[in-house]
């Protein structure tokens, strides 16, 4: 691959999925109006779909407002954070045969990583707001976030015991036969749920719990500030939909006569619906529940699931 | 791939200097990060990108983010600050940055050495790095096992409940929690 | 586990149900005739106005929007001289439909009257008077009222019996 298809790669992901993520607020306020019995936003544009252009200018030309009270330098570092962080881990994702912009073989281990970086957008945004209900939310961000790591983590597991590596090429190349959302059902699950929370979409959107804590973690952030936490947020849906669809749901396989990328993306528009259709319907649990959910309920299961998963891969394998 | 490692050895050094050097202890926490960064940089740099992808999801993902975690809940402000500044004197630091200055002296003799041992070219895979945990170190790594677990104990001891003693008004819900 | 898929699915089929939405400018809501909106004063039916200017709605009314002056013509008719109501105090209670006495004062189904500055939302007579009868169509205040007012002479009216002749002794 020649250094100039490179750059069309990195150039062509970024302007994709930065697409994507502000066509969500579009998609997200239809989606959850159709699913309310209402109609949402229909009038600028055909179809409505101008409001991301309004909503977009409109976050520009707010007043971009530091808090006097605030620690500037951190204020200011805690939404390029969740952007940067995010927009890394979609590098390890392959979208086609050899369209990936950084074929790593610890390429799940990368996009750990960088969720596992996207913490600290909540804990110092939380703190340099320096506000009880923005401390509050980054206390619970952090706490949740760390929590469900944890899961995520080990719930990908399993898939890197079936296909024998970390390199998610290789992991899309091994579910040629069959998706691992068949042989990892738990995994799966597991793996979706903790990538709510490490999204903190509704329904674990606790960090941000607007009826409980104004907006948590970004009640001072205006303007372009908040978009960019607004944006980061859409990204890290579309980055964990995508890794489901690499992980489990057989990235770009599918039958012969769509392109690949094309079943990419209709199975990762499919996962973002579904997270908006959970942000539809389901209430959000308490904090408490939240992380005994997670410790008493997920961590013993997802054991659980890496053992079997180890033991029958041994009895296949002799 | 040599000077990817300075630049990142370099740039841990001076977050690490910063690290010290901060009287504010979240911006202090900050740079640790961006040292550990670094030093993932590092380590991919010398061929272990298992070891850097760990560093960062261990290190920088989790334990700093305690740490801020428990700074965030003491609530320091400008006195802690001034504290800070009061305790960071020539004594205090005269000392280890010596011993530093050794270890640094150390690593400019290996390196300046005419046959470096150093800087294997060969990439540590995570299949090599699993075999020789589980080949190798197994008793080493079942050790460490115990180990976590005595903490996990102690932390769901330290954690649990104790005996509750409700109000007589309360008592009525006996499932309230 | 089972109850929240449960969930996700009723709520998604809402995709397909009916929306509750009124597309407002192009699709009128349904307003009933009773639905108390926009204060209109009605005209009898030979087109003089009903309004006696009697200042019971103005006496009714909680939040003191009305304000309005009696007078009388040459013919004995009383009217008001001005009727001013003030929509930016008024709370649509209805009370002083209630209370008028000549159906004159009405609300009618009509809530389209925002206006930029507050000042043009002061309606005077002319801005209140309309040119029908409103929910009383054929009903003339002086066709019941033992007034001659130019409408129908003393003891003309329905079920009112001719005057007493004062100067008469006769029974």
């Amino acid at each position: 691959m020649t250094v100039m298809q490179h750059i069309w790669i990195v150039l062509g992901v970024l302007f994709v999925f930065l697409n994507i993520a502000a066509g969500l607020i579009w998609v997200e306020r239809r989606l959850l109006a159709l699913w309310q019995d209402r109609l949402g936003p229909n009038r600028a544009g055909p179809l409505g779909l101008f409001i991301v252009l309004a909503d977009t200018l409109k976050l520009f030309f707010k007043e971009d407002w530091i808090p006097p009270f605030a620690d500037k330098w951190v204020f200011i570092l805690a939404p390029a954070i969740v952007v940067a962080s995010v927009l890394m881990g979609l590098a390890i994702i392959p979208f086609a045969p050899g369209i990936v912009v950084a074929d790593l073989n610890v390429g799940l281990m990368f996009f750990l990583a960088m969720s596992s970086l996207g913490v600290y957008s909540i804990v110092l945004g939380g703190w340099a707001s320096n506000n009880k209900y923005s401390l509050l939310g980054a206390l619970r961000g952090a706490s949740q976030m760390i929590a469900y790591e944890v899961f995520m983590g080990l719930s990908l597991m399993g898939v890197v015991m079936l296909s024998k590596s970390f390199n998610l090429g290789d992991i899309v190349a091994a579910q040629k036969d069959m998706w691992f959302i068949v042989t990892q059902p738990v995994g799966f699950v597991i793996f979706f749920i903790a990538g709510l929370a490490e999204t903190h979409r509704l329904p674990f959107d606790i960090p941000e719990a607007e009826s409980e804590l104004i907006a948590g973690f970004h009640s001072e952030y205006s303007g372009m500030k908040f978009g960019m936490f607004f944006i980061g947020e859409y990204l890290g849906i579309s980055l964990i939909s995508a890794m489901t669809v690499t992980l489990f749901f057989g990235g770009w396989l599918g039958p012969a006569f769509l392109p690949p990328v094309v079943w990419f993306f209709l199975k990762t528009f499919f996962f973002i619906g579904i997270f908006i259709l959970m942000r539809a319907s389901l209430p959000r649990p308490r904090y408490d529940q939240l992380m005994g959910y997670g410790w008493k309920l997920l961590l013993p299961l997802v054991l659980l699931n890496l053992l079997v998963t180890g033991a029958i891969a041994l009895w296949l394998k002799s | 791939m040599s000077l990817v490692f300075y630049i990142s050895s370099f740039i841990a050094i001076l977050s690490t200097i910063m690290v010290i050097t901060r009287y504010q202890p979240i911006h202090a926490l900050l740079y640790l990060v961006v040292s550990f960064l670094a030093l993932a940089v590092t380590f991919l740099s010398l061929g272990a990108p298992f070891a850097a992808a760990l560093q960062v999801i261990v290190y920088a993902g989790a334990i700093v983010v305690l740490f801020i975690f428990v700074v965030m809940m003491l609530n320091l402000g400008k006195q802690t600050a001034q504290q800070e500044k009061e305790w960071l004197q020539l004594r205090a630091w005269l000392g280890p940055s010596i011993l530093s200055l050794v270890l640094l002296a150390e690593m400019a003799v290996l390196l300046l050495q005419d046959d470096p041992t150093g800087m294997p070219a060969a990439v540590v895979t995570p299949k090599q790095v699993s075999l020789s945990l589980y080949g190798e170190y197994i008793i080493a790594v079942e050790l460490v096992g115990f180990l976590l677990m005595t903490g996990i104990v102690g932390a769901a001891h330290i954690g649990k409940h104790k005996k509750k003693s409700l109000h007589r008004f309360l008592q009525t819900y006996p499932n309230l929690n | 586990m089972i109850s929240h898929l449960r969930t996700m699915w009723l709520v998604f089929r809402h995709l397909f149900m009916k929306k509750a939405t009124i597309q407002y400018p192009e699709e009128k809501v349904p307003l009933y005739p009773r639905w108390r909106g926009r204060i209109v004063l009605t005209k009898d039916p030979d087109g003089g106005e009903r309004c006696v200017g009697c200042y019971l709605c103005a006496a009714a009314c909680p939040v003191d929007c009305i304000a309005l002056q009696a007078t009388e013509n040459e013919e004995g008719r009383r009217y008001p001289e001005f009727f001013r109501i003030n929509f930016s105090r008024c709370i649509f209670c209805g009370y002083c439909e209630e209370a008028c006495p000549t159906y004159a004062i009405q609300l009618i189904p009509d809530f389209e009257m925002a206006e930029y500055k507050r000042q043009d939302l002061v309606y005077e007579k002319e801005d209140l008077l309309i040119n029908s009868e409103g929910k009383y169509p054929g009903y003339n205040f002086y066709n019941v009222a033992g007034l001659d007012a130019g409408v129908k002479e003393k003891g003309k009216g329905k079920d009112e019996e001719t005057p007493v002749d004062i100067k008469s002794l006769l029974p």
